[in-house]
């Protein structure tokens, strides 16, 4: 057993040796397992990314929230399925809530009405800014929004039940029209009515970069009917959950009480949907897979040809050093000591292109980073130890049949070697 | 120091027991298409203490009788025992180790690992002897200061003359205490005045109690030798005493 420890301390210290003495050559084919290891690292960093950049934006929605709608957030060439559904209305979000308090140990906390729409425009002296997405609900929905105040606060039950004209700003509007001062205070006029800023949002940012978060403005539910109308935009029920892992025992209770609420027939299939996150995590798994797939193959593919360097330059390694394994042999190593040299050797190559390739790869992610703050890149901890095995398992891979071929030399054959 | 000029005044010092048992040995070797017999049918015995000259012309058989005794190839008939174990049938391994615990080379081009210095190159064997690492260092030493090299330990081969990197192989071969010492032409790549020193070094070494066997085909080398077998045409010639 000491022996083994003796002999690999020994290969180790020749491997370096070697790597030392042959700067340029192991430089060169220390390269192929760099770009390899880069492409591992980069491609993992962009993967990580998008996952959290995804998650991110699930997050915005509140993952603890059900969306009870007239339409399913995915949909495919069934609309005709949907259409005819009975718009959502305020008043089932005050029986459903109803429900939820008669029921015991019920998995639901709230129900709130929102009726939301885009492309609205809001001024503010001379300033405006269009495209705004208007959401009007009760004061409840204060306690479903993910996003912090930075400033003022959510309107007052009170004043949400008597309609009152006040408003909360996404940060991006109040950015608008109030450039480097409190908005909160401050009027703004929509469908030419004056509004209150009573309080601001903290920026969210965009949702997979199509809609922001920060565009929007919150006003009381009866404001928002009496000038915006029942019947154009989307009405929603949003109903907060008490466990955010028990989303499809939520669902399930929640399906069941709107289906009490809107006084379905057994059998009868449901006229609502009820959307959650997980929609989008669906349809974005596979995209996530297809760019896993192509980067697996792309860095199999640049780490296959740096491992073909490697065995190539340790087949030269052998040949140069015959006569070094013949000595080594009559001197007493086995065959083992001999394979376990030169597979060190392929190793330390591409463990030090693996740890080149990393350190590339953090510095281009830090480099990313500071250029491009929102493009996904994340360096990992988890990236390093997989790198580091990648690199390891390349010089197995690649010292193998050299190392063995140089293990079953003929002592006396490479003694006589020149 | 140089050699004795008659070999009657050289002491010869009581041998000891068998090391090395050859009967009826031969060796084939396939060249293409043509078969050598590189050993016909060689007997040999060597006992503990001895200084032994192994000789021929080229061709005689005299390279396969070195590795066949140095272990590095097996017979393909006859028998071969080292200290009572039978080699002919060990497997690479197993000779791997008796290369190791039993026979100390000494090469022609000295063989030395270039990238590493005198104290290193010294400590090989033992590394493959499964030597922990103190002692591993103690005894490298002391070898390299029986060779007169003990102010040289942390030179590399290419900081030393021929004659010192002969002493380091020498050191080498000494360092795992080996039943036989084999050296093969060890004067080969040396001039005659370093060659002489390194032959004044096998004689104290064999003064000292080793078995040294030596393949020459210089006869100046081999009168060196208590005894001498000379090879011919893969047979025993003669065997004797030197006069």
């Amino acid at each position: 057993m000491n022996r083994i420890i003796y002999e690999m301390t020994e290969s180790i210290r020749m491997a370096m040796a070697q790597i030392r003495a042959n700067k340029m050559r192991s430089a060169l084919t220390a390269l192929g397992v760099v770009i390899g290891i880069m492409a591992v690292t980069l491609m993992g960093t962009a993967i990580r990314g998008v996952d959290i950049g995804f998650q991110n934006s699930l997050a915005m929605l509140g993952e603890d929230v059900l969306h009870v709608e007239k339409w399913p957030w995915i949909t495919g060439d069934d609309w005709w399925k949907y259409v005819n559904r009975p718009i959502i209305k305020p008043a089932e979000a005050v029986r459903l809530n109803r429900i939820i308090e008669a029921t015991p140990n019920s998995e639901l906390d709230f129900a709130v009405f929102v009726h939301g729409r885009g492309g609205v425009s809001v001024k503010a002296g001379a300033l405006s800014i269009s495209g705004v997405v208007v959401f009007g609900s009760t004061g409840d929905y204060g306690r479903i929004l993910t996003a912090d105040f930075t400033d003022g606060r959510m309107y007052s039950e009170t004043e949400s039940d008597s309609a009152q004209q006040v408003t909360v700003l996404g940060s991006d509007v109040a950015q608008a029209l109030f450039p480097g001062r409190s908005a909160v205070g401050q009027v703004v006029v929509v469908k030419g009515q004056p509004f209150r800023v009573i309080g601001v949002l903290a920026k969210q940012g965009s949702f997979l970069g199509i809609f922001s978060f920060d565009d929007q403005m919150l006003m009381p539910l009866g404001a928002y009917r009496k000038y915006f109308g029942i019947r154009n935009g989307n009405p929603e029920i949003q109903v907060k959950i008490k466990d955010k892992t028990r989303v499809a025992e939520a669902r399930d209770e929640l399906t069941g009480d709107m289906r009490r609420v809107r006084a379905q027939l057994p059998g009868e299939p449901d006229n609502f949907s009820i959307n959650t996150q997980d929609a989008f995590k669906e349809k974005l798994d596979p995209i996530k897979q297809g760019i896993a797939l192509a980067g697996l193959f792309v860095t199999g593919l640049a780490l296959f040809v740096g491992a073909i360097g490697i065995m190539n330059i340790t087949f030269v390694s052998v040949r140069e050093r015959t006569k070094e394994i013949g000595t080594r042999k009559a001197l007493g190593a086995r065959r083992l000591t001999i394979r376990l040299q030169f597979l060190i050797e392929a190793v330390s190559i591409c463990v030090v292109g693996g740890v080149i390739g990393l350190a590339l790869t953090f510095l281009t992610c830090l480099g990313v980073k500071t250029a491009f703050p929102a493009f996904p890149l994340e360096f990992s901890a988890g990236l390093v130890v997989i790198s580091m095995l990648v690199s390891v398992a390349t010089g197995i891979l690649s010292g193998y049949l050299p190392a063995a071929s140089a293990s079953k030399l003929d002592p006396v054959v490479a003694l006589r070697y020149e | 120091m140089t050699p004795p000029a008659f070999a009657e005044s050289r002491p010869v010092r009581p041998v000891g027991p068998l090391v090395i048992a050859i009967e009826n040995v031969t060796k084939l070797y396939q060249m293409g298409e043509e078969t050598i017999h590189a050993l016909r049918g060689v007997s040999l015995e060597i006992r503990r203490n001895e200084y032994l000259a192994v000789m021929g012309p080229s061709g005689s058989g005299k390279s396969t009788m070195m590795n066949m005794l140095g272990c590095l190839d097996t017979p393909t008939s006859g028998r071969y025992e080292f200290n009572g174990s039978d080699v002919a049938a060990m497997l690479d391994d197993e000779l791997a180790e008796i290369r190791n615990r039993e026979i100390g080379f000494v090469f022609q081009t000295f063989n030395l690992l270039p990238r590493s210095d005198a104290l290193r190159n010294v400590e090989l064997p033992l590394i493959y002897g499964g030597v922990p690492r103190h002692e591993r260092h103690d005894r490298a030493r002391k070898a390299l200061e029986d060779v007169g090299l003990g102010d040289r330990i942390h030179h590399r081969p290419n900081e030393l003359s021929g004659g010192q990197r002969q002493r380091v192989a020498i050191a080498r071969a000494l360092v795992n205490r080996p039943s036989i010492i084999l050296a093969d032409e060890p004067t080969g790549n040396l001039d005659s005045k370093t060659g002489d020193e390194i032959m004044a070094l096998f004689e104290e070494l064999y003064e000292k109690g080793n078995t040294i066997i030596v393949v020459t085909h210089e006869e100046s080398i081999a009168r060196n030798a208590r005894r001498i077998i000379r090879l011919h045409d893969g047979l025993i010639e003669s065997d004797g005493p030197v006069y």
